[in-house]
C-alpha cells in the first residue's frame, strides 16, 4: 500500500528570506488590530453585555420550537439570541442584546420587545408572553480583571520555563508569537464586528494552546540544530529547522483543519463563531511559529554556543594536560 | 526505550482499563442506557451551557438590612457613650420609624455626645449615610439617608453573593452561574437537576449560630402558648425548630453572655461516638474557644441552647468543662441535614435572609438541537482525522487512532472520577488535548521516517524517533501544563473550566500518544521483525 505523502523529503524553501517585509506587515497588522479593538470596540454578546429577557409559553404545544425561535429572533438583527427552555417543556426564555442606543432606555427596550413578540406571534398563534425584563450579563464585572491577570501570570511562567529549557531569546519569541495570535484574532472580531461571546474566550484559549505547542516544536528543532551545526549561519540554520519540521507542521495543521471544517460547515449556527475562530487561529498560529517566533531569534542574537554545556574547570585542566587546544 | 517487561505492560493496561471503565457510566447515561445500580457510577457533569440545570431566584428584604443597621448604630452609640470619660448618660431610646432617637440626660453632655456620634455617622465613604438632628437641645435623632441605605443593601448583597457562592461551589469545579439581579436579588443556576432540595436547604439557611445559657428558673422546655406570658428581665423565649423533635415548645434563655457562631473556624459533619447519630463538629477560633471554655466551666451540669437562625435545635447540658475549642452540635440530624449545616457554618452566616421566590429547571444555553448538530459535526471531523492519519502513516496511523480513542475515553473517565463539570470552554480544552495527541504522533512518525532516511536500521530508527520526538513533546506539554495551572489559579468561570480539562488532558494525551503507542509499536517490531518501515 502506498501511503499519502504531503511534503516531499528534503525540502529547501527559503522561508526566512523575506523575514523583514513579513515582520513589518505583521507588526502593522498587530497595530491595526489594536486600533480596531480600541476604536470600533468588540461586539459583545448578551453573555457579556446583558440585555432584554422575554419569557413565554406556547400554550398549545408540548415543546417550544426552540431552533425556529432562534432563527426568527436572529433575523430581526439584534445579534445571536440565547433561547433556552425555562421551566416546563413549552416555556422558554429568550435573551437578546439591546443595541447601544436602547441601553437604559425603557421605551426603546419595550419597542424591541414588542417587535420580537409580533415576529413570533405571526408564526405561533399559541404564543403567550409571560413577562420581560432587563437582565445583566452572565459574566461578572471582575471576569476581565481575573482573565487578564491569569493570562499575564501564565505568560510570565511560560517565559521562565522556556528561558530555563532554551534561552531567554526563545522566551521572548514565544511570547511575541502569542501576542501576535491573540491580537489578530481580536482584530478580526473588531473588524467584522463578529459577536464576541463566552465561546470566543474558549476559542482564544484554544488558539493560545495550539500556538504555544507549534512554537515549541519549531524551537526544539532549532535547539537541536544549534547543537549540531556550530558553524552554520543563524538564518540558514533557522531555514533548515523550519524545513525539517515542515512535514510535521503541514500534517498537524491539516489534521486539525479536517477536524474543524465539519464544525464550521455543518455545525450548529451557535458554534459557528467558536469553530471559525479556532480555524482562523490555526493558520495564524502556524504562521507565527515560522515568521514571528523564529526570525526574532536572529535579531535578539541567539548565540550558537548557548546550548554547549559549559566546560568545568577540571575538564579544562584535563584538556590542557592532554595538549589539546 | 522499546523494552517492555511483562509487569510494565500489565501496569499500563490496568491503568488504561480503569480510566476507560470510569468513562462508561457517562457514555451509558448520554446514550440513555441504564447503568447497573450495583456498580459505582462516576459521571461527568455537563455544564449549564451544555445540559441546563436548576434555576433559583433569591430575594432579600431591604427592610431587614435597615433594621439591622439601626440596631448596629444603637449598639455603637451605647458603646461609645459607655466608654466615654466620664460616661455619657442617655435615655428614652427608640428605634421606631426607621430612626434612632434618644435623649442625653444632662445638657452639659450634648456637645460631647455629638463629638462621639459624628465619627459613627460619617462613616468612611463619600456618601452621607446618616442625617443627624438635635431637637429640643437634648434629643438626638439619627435618620438613615436613602444613599446610606442603598449602600448598605448593596454591601449586604455583595457579601451574600459571596456566601452563596461558597456554599454552592466550595471546590470551584461545579461551574454555577451566580449573579446579582436588580437591587436585592440573586440568580443562582447550578448544572444538573439531581437534588434541588439539597440546594434549597443550603441556600435557605442564614446559618446564624448562637449558644445561650438556659435560664436556671426554666430548665425544661415550656409549651409555646404559656411561654408567651413569661417576661423575666434579661431573658428571651426561643422556640424549638421544626424537626427537632420538640416542636411546639420553647426554651427560656439568657439574652446576654452567650457565644456567637462567627468565631468558628471549621465545621464538619460527623457521627456521635456512643449512639452513631449524626452531629456537626465545630472548632472555635482562639478567642471563641477561650470564651466557650469559660462558659462551660462556670456552668457545669447546666443546660444551654444551641440556636440556629432564631430557633433552638437542641439544648444539652455541659457535662464537664470543654477546653480546646472543639464542640459537637447534636439535634435530630440526618446525614444530609448535618452536611448542609456544616457547609452553611463554614461559609459563614448570610448577612441578610434570602427567600427563594422562584425555582425552575432551565434548558441548555446552546439548545439541545445545536448540541446534536455539533456532536454530528465532531464525529465527522473525528473520522476525517482517522482517515488522514491511516492514509499517511499506515500501521503507525492505526496505532495513533487507537491512542486517540483511548485518550478521549480516559480523559472522560478521569473527569468523571474527579467529579468535574464539562462546559463548552472545557470542550475547547478537549480539542486542544486531542490536537496535542495527534501532534505527538505526527512528530514521532515524521521523526522515525527522517531517521530511516538518514540510514538508520529499523529498530534504531524507531527508538531514535521516539527519543528525539519526546523532547519536543515534553517541552510543549509542560508549557501548556504551566499555562493550565496558572489559568486555573487566577482565572474564573469559563477559564477555569478550560484549564481543568487542559491539565487532565495533557496527562492522558502523553500517556496514550507516547507511552501506549510505543508499547504497541515495540510489540509489533518484536513479533514481525520488519526489514522496512512503510512510512
Amino acid at each position: 500500500m502506498r501511503l499519502l505523502k504531503l511534503v516531499p523529503n528534503d525540502t529547501n524553501i527559503k522561508f526566512l528570506k523575506y523575514r523583514l517585509p513579513f515582520y513589518v506587515v505583521s507588526i502593522l497588522l498587530i497595530a491595526a488590530s489594536w486600533a480596531l479593538v480600541l476604536t470600533k470596540g468588540l461586539n459583545y454578546g448578551v453573555d457579556f453585555a446583558g440585555g432584554l429577557e422575554l419569557r413565554a409559553t406556547f400554550e398549545q404545544s408540548e415543546n417550544a420550537p426552540i431552533p425556529e425561535l432562534r432563527e426568527q429572533v436572529a433575523s430581526l438583527g439584534y445579534g445571536e439570541p440565547i433561547v433556552q427552555k425555562f421551566g416546563a417543556d413549552n416555556q422558554v426564555s429568550i435573551r437578546v442584546r439591546l443595541p447601544e442606543a436602547a441601553e437604559g432606555d425603557n421605551e426603546a427596550a419595550q419597542l424591541i420587545a414588542n417587535e420580537i413578540v409580533t415576529e413570533i406571534s405571526q408564526n405561533h398563534s399559541d404564543f403567550r408572553l409571560d413577562g420581560n425584563d432587563n437582565v445583566s450579563g452572565k459574566v461578572s464585572g471582575e471576569f476581565w480583571e481575573t482573565a487578564i491577570w491569569a493570562l499575564v501570570a501564565a505568560m510570565a511562567a511560560i517565559s521562565i520555563y522556556i528561558w530555563v529549557r532554551f534561552e531567554w531569546q526563545f522566551g521572548v519569541g514565544a511570547m511575541f508569537a502569542l501576542f501576535h495570535d491573540v491580537s489578530l484574532t481580536l482584530g478580526m472580531f473588531a473588524l467584522f464586528q463578529l459577536e464576541f461571546s463566552l465561546q470566543i474566550i474558549a476559542a482564544i484559549l484554544a488558539i493560545i494552546g495550539y500556538s504555544l505547542n507549534d512554537t515549541i516544536v519549531v524551537y526544539d528543532r532549532i535547539r537541536e540544530n544549534l547543537k549540531k551545526f556550530r558553524k552554520m549561519e543563524l538564518p540558514e540554520l533557522l531555514d533548515l529547522s523550519v524545513n525539517e519540521t515542515l512535514a510535521r507542521t503541514v500534517m498537524t495543521s491539516l489534521t486539525l483543519f479536517v477536524a474543524l471544517i465539519p464544525l464550521v460547515l455543518f455545525g450548529p449556527e451557535s458554534l459557528f463563531g467558536l469553530a471559525s475562530a479556532i480555524t482562523l487561529g490555526l493558520f495564524v498560529g502556524t504562521y507565527s511559529s515560522v515568521y514571528m517566533a523564529a526570525p526574532i531569534l536572529i535579531w535578539l542574537g541567539v548565540d550558537s554556543n548557548s546550548f554547549i554545556p559549559e566546560e568545568s574547570v577540571a575538564d579544562k585542566q584535563d584538556r590542557i594536560a592532554r595538549g589539546e587546544s | 526505550m522499546l523494552e517492555f517487561p511483562t509487569w510494565r505492560k500489565v501496569w499500563l493496561w490496568s491503568l488504561t482499563l480503569v480510566a476507560v471503565a470510569a468513562a462508561l457510566p457517562s457514555i451509558f447515561s448520554a446514550a440513555n442506557i441504564r447503568w447497573p445500580d450495583a456498580l459505582p457510577d462516576p459521571v461527568v457533569n455537563l455544564g449549564l451551557d451544555l445540559a441546563g440545570g436548576s434555576h433559583i431566584l433569591l430575594e432579600a428584604d431591604p427592610q431587614q438590612v435597615k433594621t439591622q443597621r439601626l440596631q448596629n448604630m444603637e449598639d455603637a452609640v451605647q458603646a461609645a457613650f459607655r466608654s466615654a470619660e466620664p460616661r455619657i448618660r442617655a435615655g428614652d431610646v427608640s428605634t421606631r420609624g426607621e430612626r434612632l432617637s434618644f435623649m442625653v440626660e444632662s445638657t452639659a453632655d450634648v456637645d460631647r455626645a455629638r463629638e462621639e456620634i459624628l465619627p459613627l455617622v460619617n462613616g468612611t465613604g463619600l456618601v452621607r449615610e446618616w442625617d443627624l438632628r438635635v431637637d429640643d437641645e437634648t434629643r438626638f435623632v439619627l435618620t438613615q439617608t436613602d444613599a446610606g441605605t442603598e449602600a448598605a443593601v448593596s454591601n449586604a448583597m455583595d457579601a451574600a453573593t459571596d456566601v452563596v457562592r461558597k456554599r454552592i461551589d466550595a471546590l470551584g469545579t461545579r461551574e454555577p452561574t451566580i449573579i446579582r439581579q436588580g437591587e436585592n436579588r440573586i440568580v443562582v443556576q447550578v448544572p444538573g437537576l439531581d437534588d434541588p432540595e439539597q440546594l434549597k436547604e443550603l441556600l435557605g439557611q442564614t446559618a446564624k449560630l448562637e449558644f445561650k445559657l438556659v435560664d436556671p428558673e426554666f430548665q425544661n422546655a415550656v409549651p409555646n402558648d404559656s411561654a408567651l406570658s413569661i417576661s423575666k428581665v434579661g431573658t428571651q423565649v426561643v422556640p424549638y425548630a421544626e424537626g427537632s423533635g420538640q416542636e411546639g415548645t420553647s426554651m427560656v434563655v439568657r439574652r446576654l453572655g452567650g457565644i456567637q457562631g462567627d468565631s468558628l473556624i471549621d465545621a464538619q459533619a460527623g457521627k456521635k461516638f456512643d449512639d452513631n447519630s449524626d452531629v456537626v463538629n465545630i472548632t472555635f477560633d482562639a478567642q471563641g474557644g477561650a470564651r466557650f471554655a469559660k462558659l462551660s466551666s462556670e456552668n457545669v451540669n447546666r443546660r444551654f441552647a444551641i440556636i440556629l437562625d432564631g430557633e433552638v435545635i437542641s439544648a444539652p447540658s455541659f457535662n464537664e468543662p470543654i477546653y480546646g475549642g472543639q464542640a459537637q452540635i447534636s439535634g435530630n440530624f440526618t446525614v444530609d441535614s448535618a452536611n448542609a449545616l456544616a457547609i452553611s457554618l463554614q461559609s459563614g452566616a448570610l448577612p441578610v435572609d434570602l427567600e427563594i421566590i422562584e425555582e425552575r429547571s432551565v434548558g441548555p444555553d446552546l439548545g439541545a438541537d445545536s448540541i446534536r448538530k455539533g456532536i454530528i459535526a465532531i464525529m465527522i471531523g473525528f473520522f476525517a482525522v482517522i482517515a488522514l492519519m491511516v492514509a499517511t502513516y499506515g500501521r503507525f496511523g492505526v496505532y495513533a487512532t487507537y491512542a486517540l480513542v483511548i485518550n478521549v475515553l480516559m480523559l472522560l473517565g478521569i473527569m468523571a472520577i474527579a467529579n468535574t463539570t464539562l462546559t463548552l470552554p472545557g470542550l475547547a480544552g478537549f480539542v486542544i488535548t486531542i490536537g496535542a495527541a495527534v501532534d505527538a504522533n505526527v512528530l514521532i512518525n515524521e521523526r522515525i521516517a527522517e531517521e530511516r532516511r538518514r540510514g538508520r536500521r529499523v529498530v534504531a530508527a524507531v527508538e531514535n524517533g521516539y527519543k528525539e520526538a519526546s523532547r519536543a513533546i515534553y517541552d510543549a506539554n509542560v508549557t501548556n501544563f504551566i499555562a493550565g495551572v496558572l489559568l486555573f489559579l487566577f482565572g474564573s468561570g469559563p477559564i477555569r473550566g478550560f484549564a481543568v480539562v487542559l491539565i487532565l488532558g495533557l496527562f492522558t494525551s502523553v500517556f496514550t500518544a507516547v507511552t501506549l503507542s510505543r508499547m504497541w509499536v515495540a510489540g509489533w517490531l518484536r513479533r514481525s521483525r520488519p526489514s522496512e518501515l512503510n512510512l
